[in-house]
């Protein structure tokens, strides 16, 4: 999709990326037990005796985190596998209280899809390319540790311990920053349009381990290195970058990578070795005894098939037989948030067209200015669609409309109380048009004469005019129809 | 299947689990005796054979996604070597 090639002293250098990306799925209880999953409460306080690994106490599957596993999986054309089994990871640190995390190594819950992305989701013609994705399985969250409350202890709270995450694993397949920029919005968007997880970064619910190597462009994959929970899309495209060249500068200095996981410092831009993992990567997986495999039935694909809802690249291609333009299309798409807020103004009776440009214009426009989201939308569906209805049938003209929306901006009256309560009704009434016309007329003899000469320009001239006397509240068409049969 | 000292003294390690050398070496004799006796399992032809994984056929049990657990803070943290505040204390471990 693009060339992104890093200049050496030896030539240039391809990169070659594969993403692991833990997506926190959307539940409101844990993978194994039933604490709540809810962000920001107490320390300590989600936590049940499940959760902190008391002895004797056995792990219990919610069927919602499979399903939603099961649904990501369909809603990326993967293969879901109706036997699948949790192992155990084993290791220790202070943040996993079983010393293992219950995951799917050998037998994962969603096989083989792909993903497409394109490098400017708003852009219908930027190239698009396939991304394959090699797995999803579904494993536990570990506890959160704090380093900086005490001089020689880390604290330790268990809320996320046992949360339950998908872990979405592409095949090396990117091979630019861009492209994983791309792959990540894309993936994001499409776990918020399922409603498996909400995606949101900043709180952790989304994390990549993203995996470089170099190599001389077609040639032999090299060494790769892993850095881990990378939390924005900005700092992975710059960890990549980073990594990829020192990656560059180490070979050509005749050096060698080593096969590591490093760490990304955001606010020095690098990525650094975690050498203290060194022999971690032992993690002696093996089936975990207290769990018998997963087996999903007919009934249970079903209800995940039939549950799913229309996908972006689906709707975009809707919204574009709709008569939509392919870049209105592509914007309102690329966002669940935008789509399913255009899907409601759609659901209350506004025309495509009309709805979606006034949404990507007005509303986006005013939002923006407001530095406020669609979420936080002064305005819902409902209100917008009372203000393009009053459009729509004449009762207002756009301009008008313009003014209403501010007045709803500031207020949150309603379209049509403001409209009553300003007198800002259009009026269709032609006698009062036509005595304002003859007005005109009379006072800008000249130009009406030039008007009749030819001068054809001056049409304009009269139709300000009119509105300007009509104190904006006639119907345009109106003057139009009006002035020329008055201009002859 | 056997295994030798280094084995021993790696699994140990990331069992963290302390042995001394006299232990280690001992472990090595215990260990590789239980290997060889699981080992005869191999004798036996299993070809065909599905793999087996519960004595009494049983389904998966699967929960609702509810919340029934959990708010015991102090019954949690009741075991805590340390506890400070609301938190487990651990030695500090840091990258």
């Amino acid at each position: 999709m693009s060339e992104y090639r890093i200049q050496g002293n030896t030539g240039a250098w391809e990169v070659v990326i594969g993403l692991e990306v833990h997506a926190q799925i959307t539940s409101e209880s844990k993978l194994f037990s039933g604490s709540s999953t809810g962000f920001g409460a107490e320390p300590n306080s989600h936590v049940s005796l499940v959760d902190a690994a008391m002895p004797g106490m056995l792990p219990v599957p919610n069927r919602e985190c499979l399903r939603q596993a099961v649904r990501t999986g369909m809603a990326i054309n993967a293969q879901i596998n109706r036997w699948s089994r949790f192992d155990r990871k084993n290791y220790f640190y202070a943040d996993l209280p079983q010393g293992y995390q219950i995951s799917q190594l050998y037998h994962p819950i969603v096989g083989e899809g792909e993903i497409e992305v394109t490098l400017n989701e708003k852009d219908p013609d930027s190239p698009t390319k396939k991304i394959g994705i090699e797995r999803i399985h579904v494993e536990q969250d570990a506890g959160k540790l704090m380093h900086d409350q005490h001089p020689t202890m880390s604290f330790v709270d268990l809320n996320r311990s046992g949360v339950a995450l998908m872990e979405i694993v592409s095949r090396p397949d990117i091979s630019s920053p861009q492209e994983a920029g791309a792959y990540l919005k894309k993936l994001r968007s499409i776990l918020r349009y399922v409603g498996s997880c909400d995606g949101n970064m900043e709180q952790g619910s989304m994390r990549a381990d993203v995996n470089v190597s170099v190599r001389k462009p077609g040639g032999e994959l090299g060494t790769r290195t892993e850095t881990k929970n990378v939390n924005s899309i900005r700092f992975m495209m710059q960890a990549i970058e980073y990594e990829a060249q020192r990656q560059v500068d180490l070979i050509e200095s005749g050096g060698a990578v080593v096969q590591e996981t490093r760490l990304f410092d955001p606010n020095k831009m690098e990525t650094r070795s975690m050498r203290s993992k060194e022999d971690a990567h032992d993690y002696r997986y093996f089936p975990d005894p207290d769990l018998l495999p997963v087996e999903l039935d007919d009934a249970f694909l079903e209800e995940c098939r039939v549950s799913l809802p229309e996908l972006p690249d689906a709707k975009r291609a809707r919204y574009e037989a709709m008569g939509l333009t392919a870049y209105n299309a592509a914007v309102l798409t690329a966002e669940a948030e935008t789509a399913f807020w255009f899907e409601d103004l759609l659901a209350q009776g506004v025309d495509a067209k009309q709805g979606s440009n006034w949404l990507m214009s007005e509303l986006f426009g005013a939002l923006n200015k407001m530095g406020k989201t669609l979420d936080e939308s002064p305005v819902n569906p409902k209100q917008a669609a009372e203000l393009l209805g009053l459009v729509a049938d004449g009762t207002i003209s756009g301009s008008i409309a313009k003014q209403v929306f501010e007045i709803m901006l500031e207020t949150g009256q309603g379209a049509s109380a403001i409209v009553e309560e300003k007198g800002l009704k259009q009026t269709n009434d032609t006698g009062a048009i036509e005595a304002e016309i003859a007005k005109i007329m009379a006072a800008n003899e000249d130009k009406v004469a030039e008007y009749r000469s030819g001068k054809d320009k001056l049409f304009g001239f009269f139709v300000g005019q009119t509105m300007k006397a009509m104190q904006g509240k006639a119907n345009p068409q109106i003057i139009n129809d009006l002035l020329k049969k008055a201009l002859g | 299947m056997s295994v030798d000292k280094d084995t021993v003294n790696k699994i140990a390690r990331l069992s963290r689990i302390a042995i001394s050398d006299a232990e280690a070496d001992k472990m090595v004799g215990e260990l590789n005796g239980i290997l060889a006796w699981v080992e005869q399992l191999g004798e036996v032809d299993v070809t065909g054979v599905e793999p087996m994984t519960a004595v009494i056929a049983n389904k998966l049990r699967l929960r609702d996604d509810a919340v029934t657990d959990g708010d015991v803070r102090d019954k949690v943290l009741a075991n805590a070597p340390a506890r400070e505040g609301s938190f487990f204390g651990v030695p500090k471990v840091i990258e």
